[in-house]
């Protein structure tokens, strides 16, 4: 049974909704990692969680980047561990270098909490492996910075890397302008890192689990990933 | 004791909505002569150092590895005497 990590800094807020989605719907062995441990030997993957770690004080992930257990989360990934950051999670590993680029308050200046539509983009990572390229998935964002940046040279990068993993697009699966909800560049919602082992994404799969809930898209990334990490 | 006055920016090729949204609100009270708004960070820094060099290095390295994101941001640093 994989291994899951979910890393709690003082201001996350979906930890126990990642714990939930892993402990009781994909029924995996997961464990909270408080922001001051070092040791995250062991386990097959870590989860970053959305929240608002440290109050987004100065810049939505900057001081969660400095915590103890982000540097052991930097020398994981950068062996090749799996890493998930998800909404302030991805933030989080935009500050710590581990995926490109940074994140903007989204464009219309407002919090925005509601379900969208996201296409799969590449189906090369543990993320999306048994997902189909083109997919539509709906899942809740829940966010005030998410308006994603990255230069024109970076973009170019995460284009010919086929590093992006999710767009945000309307319900026919278009990039049309009204669907980029907070107005990121290329209408990137998910990007994994050139070794693909680590992906940010701003909408939250872990909210999308169950009909009880009347959404469960979510279920399938989680689905990919354990499947991926039980023939690895 | 050096006192360092940092300012942190998005660059001018970013957008920035807040600058926007208070210039439209600077136009709406009729302060048509304000052609743009950019709206950053302000953060004063107390450094023990040496000199003036040493402590300016120790502010770049705090800009660069933590107050400033250079993807997006430029910083600037005043010192006051």
């Amino acid at each position: 049974m994989a291994k899951v990590g979910v890393i709690v800094f003082p201001g996350s807020n979906c930890d126990h909704d990642a714990y939930h989605a892993l402990k009781y719907v994909m029924n995996a062995d997961v464990k909270f990692l408080w922001h001051k441990e070092t040791d995250v030997s062991g386990l097959d993957m870590i989860i970053v969680p959305g929240g608002f770690s440290y109050g987004d004080y100065l810049r939505s992930g900057a001081i969660a980047r400095f915590s103890p257990i982000m540097q052991e989360l930097i020398k994981y990934a950068k062996k090749g561990g799996p890493v998930m950051g998800i909404c302030n999670g991805f933030q989080i590993l935009l500050e710590a270098g581990l995926v490109p680029g940074a994140m903007r308050h989204n464009e219309q200046l407002k919090f925005i909490c509601k379900d969208v539509h996201i296409r799969v983009e590449s189906t090369q990572s543990i993320y999306t492996s048994s997902l189909q390229k083109d997919q539509l998935l709906t899942i809740p964002i829940s966010h005030g910075e998410g308006n994603y940046y990255i230069d024109n040279d970076g973009i170019k990068g995460l284009q010919d890397n086929d590093q992006v993993l999710f767009r945000y697009v309307n319900a026919h699966g278009e990039t049309t302008p009204e669907a980029n909800i907070n107005g990121s560049v290329d209408h990137i919602a998910g990007i994994t890192n050139k070794q693909r082992n680590v992906l940010g994404m701003m909408p939250h799969p872990e909210r999308a689990m169950e009909q009880l809930l009347e959404k469960e898209d979510g279920k399938q990334i989680f689905e990919s990933i354990l499947q991926a990490l039980a023939t690895a | 004791m050096f006192k360092a006055k940092v300012s942190v920016t998005l660059r001018p090729s970013i957008l920035d909505p807040k600058g926007k949204a208070a210039h439209n609100a600077l136009q709406n009270l009729g302060l048509t002569n304000i052609e743009g708004v950019r709206i950053g960070k302000f953060i004063e820094l107390d450094v023990q150092a040496s000199n003036e060099k040493e402590a300016r290095g120790i502010v770049e390295m705090a800009c660069i590895k933590l107050l400033a994101n250079e993807v997006m941001e430029d910083f600037d640093i005043i010192f006051e005497f």
